[in-house]
């Protein structure tokens, strides 16, 4: 995974809920494609649109999106957070995220931040009035974001996440250590819930 | 101590704890589709490891395939690829597979349960968020991102932290034209769409009690559209009933043993939900969604809203924005409004109960002249039996087109998509900006609202229509 450590710049307001994976990145974006290329797809309906957000002249480099409730509902395709991160986004503050995009997020490096609704309206209110040049800096080793006025608001990130993107870990290859472990689970539970293996065996 | 159904099947599959609320988690059965299945076990081995458990690993095709009639994997080229890599990755690393025209093959969330894969008491993970559908068998399945998939396919178990429990309960018996359908959209509508969020969802109560498998199976399909990656059903002698003598299903002293087994996963009398309702179905009518989001619905005898009575601001915004999409007027009936497509099919509403249910309201009748209907059947498997009950024939004479198994117009990823600015009654899952095609409008509904809508050419109250 890619390591995460801080970002800084002018953070976009696209505050409407239910932003969802569909809307992120269309479907037949993903049809025969990798991981890489997708960022000039990233919410496609919604540059076609002139006064969307990220089509504004302040907001077209912004790496940090001020998001709405639920923010990456809906399909599990990890394309979405490939095309945010395409498109230059490292990361989405939002008061709420769909469960697998959040948990896809972490597989790649983009940061979700979970703040209340009021503090995000804040943070978009601080960088309107900045008329777009106000930066908003995320630092995750001490968790907070800091405003463009220079406040600090603090947010939490689960221990476990923020080490492996601190750090860069790689999941499988923690797992794996523990091989033996997983064996042992294995060996025990043919051997009790024989049924669940038996039928299917090759 | 009380437990819930939950914690019967997620406890015992804990391989280690990670610490920090986190467990490894083991799993017992892998979905793969077109989709991301080649670039699944690719990814495994460029990264130097083997897929850990091919025995319980099964793919098919689903996604970025045409259900023309006679359709082959090159008739949609932009899937051809996938289709291919597919057969080759999944015959390297020795993963069934389960080929188009082959007994098997169909929707990953039709097939698994159709082919006794998916087990009551197991774990099973799919790249795709409809895997909660699986629950309906008493088995804890929901949908991950590819890196996870890479996790799994590799290690056989996933890093994940125990969501919280949850349970609606459905009391009392289905009202007349009501279906699991609207039951979920109902609940949808009553909770919200990030309700479920960070939750696993036992769906019980009497109603729930006396549904069918295919029933139990629509009811879990919508869990991800309020939040909740899995969603289930406790399994019950209509569970074993329906399971047994399928292909992958135990048998002889395995299964006399599973089933024992199976009949201790109830919640327990006392056992505690973070968060529990009730839903009286006397309350439910038949539903169709008005907007862009599946919580947006009403009764089929109610009205569009109007953004002024909106609980709040935002809520007014999202409302307007979805009108204007829909190109729908606040205040006026749902019933009536026009429609042009009319889709049948995908992983909530494509099995053989599905088709005899709107089979039994096109009966007889003619598709409106300005509609196009389809009907795409889950699985090769409800194919041939739909067609063996003559089902196909049913819809052929009322002017639906009769199509081969897969996603279809539910996604639109293998160039099937309903066209920009039609309106499309559809019995599938998600009515999101885009999502059967650009510009299309989606009312999403049940597959005897769906085929009343196709016939009378406009969305149309099943109970006045059968």
């Amino acid at each position: 995974m890619q390591k995460f450590e801080s970002v800084e710049g002018v953070a976009a307001p696209m505050l409407r809920a239910n932003v969802d994976t569909d809307l992120i990145i269309r479907i037949e974006r993903l049809v025969g494609t990798g991981r890489t290329g997708l960022g000039e797809h990233a919410f496609e309906q919604l540059r076609a649109e002139p006064d969307f957000v990220l089509n504004k002249p302040a907001y077209r480099d912004s790496p940090i999106i001020l998001a709405g409730a639920n923010f990456g509902c809906g399909s599990s395709r990890e394309g979405a957070v490939w095309a945010l991160m395409g498109a230059g986004i490292a990361c989405v503050i939002a008061p709420s995220f769909g469960d697998i995009f959040f948990a896809n997020c972490f597989q790649n490096g983009l940061l979700p931040v979970v703040l209340p609704e009021a503090e995000i309206r804040a943070l978009a209110r601080e960088t309107e009035d900045s008329q777009g040049v106000g930066r908003t800096r995320i630092d995750l080793a001490r968790q907070v974001v800091v405003t463009p006025t220079g406040r600090e608001v603090p947010f939490a990130v689960d221990v476990r996440r923020r080490e492996a993107m601190l750090e860069g870990l790689d999941d499988v290859a923690l797992t794996l250590k523990r091989q033996a472990e997983i064996l042992a689970w294995q060996a025990r539970d043919q051997a009790a819930r024989g049924w669940a293996w038996n039928s299917v065996a090759l | 101590m009380a437990l819930t159904l939950f914690d019967k099947i997620f406890d015992p599959h804990v391989v280690a704890d990670l610490g920090e609320g986190w467990s490894l988690l083991h799993i017992d059965r892998v979905l793969l589709h077109d989709l991301s299945g080649a670039r699944a076990l690719r990814e495994v081995g460029e990264a130097g490891h083997a897929v850990a458990h091919p025995d319980l690993v099964f793919a098919t095709p689903d996604h970025a395939v045409s259900t023309a009639p006679g359709r082959t994997s090159e008739t949609f080229a932009g899937g051809a690829g996938l289709v291919a890599g597919l057969r080759t990755r999944a015959a390297e690393t020795g993963v069934r597979l389960f080929d188009l025209g082959q007994d098997g093959q169909g929707i990953v969330h039709v097939m698994g349960p159709e082919l006794g894969i998916v087990l009551p008491g197991t774990t099973l993970v799919c790249g795709d968020s409809h895997t909660c559908t699986n629950g309906g068998m008493g088995a804890l399945a929901f949908g991950i991102g590819a890196s996870e998939l890479g996790h799994v396919l590799a290690t056989q178990t996933l890093r994940i932290v125990k969501p919280k429990r949850m349970r609606i309960r459905f009391e009392g018996a289905l009202p007349p034209g009501v279906t699991p359908k609207d039951m979920i959209l109902a609940a949808i509508g009553r909770f919200g769409t990030a309700a479920g969020t960070g939750h696993a969802v036992e769906y019980a109560g009497s109603a729930v009690r006396a549904l069918s498998v295919e029933g139990r199976l629509t009811l879990c399909n919508l869990s991800i559209e309020m939040g909740a990656r899995m969603g289930f059903v406790a399994p019950d002698e209509t569970t074993f009933a329906w399971l047994k003598g399928r292909r992958f299903a135990p048998t002889f002293a395995d299964w006399e043993a599973a089933v024992a087994y199976w009949r201790s996963l109830a919640s327990d009398p006392g056992a505690v939900f973070e968060v529990d309702h009730v839903i009286d179905m006397a309350d439910i009518a038949p539903q169709i969604t008005w907007g862009t989001s599946p919580e947006q619905v009403v009764g089929v005898g109610g009205q569009v809203p109007d953004p002024a009575d909106a609980p709040d601001a935002a809520k007014a915004a999202a409302w307007r924005a979805a009108l204007d999409y829909m190109g729908l007027t606040a205040g006026a009936p749902i019933a009536g409004t026009k429609v042009d497509w009319v889709f049948i099919g995908s992983c909530t509403n494509s099995r053989i109960e599905d088709l005899r249910a709107a089979a039994a309201i096109a009966r007889g009748k003619r598709v409106a002249g300005h509609v196009t209907a389809w009907v795409v059947p889950g699985s090769e498997r409800v194919k041939r039996d739909a067609e063996a009950e003559g089902l196909d024939q049913v819809f052929r004479d009322a002017g639906f087109a009769w199509r081969e198994s897969g996603c279809a117009l539910c996604v639109a990823a293998n160039g099937e998509a309903v066209p920009s600015g039609a309106r499309c009654v559809s019995t599938s899952n998600r009515n999101f900006v885009g999502r059967q095609g650009k510009g299309a409008r989606t009312h999403l509904a049940s597959p005897a609202m769906a085929a009343a809508a196709a016939i009378a050419g406009v969305i149309t109250d099943v109970r006045s229509a059968a």
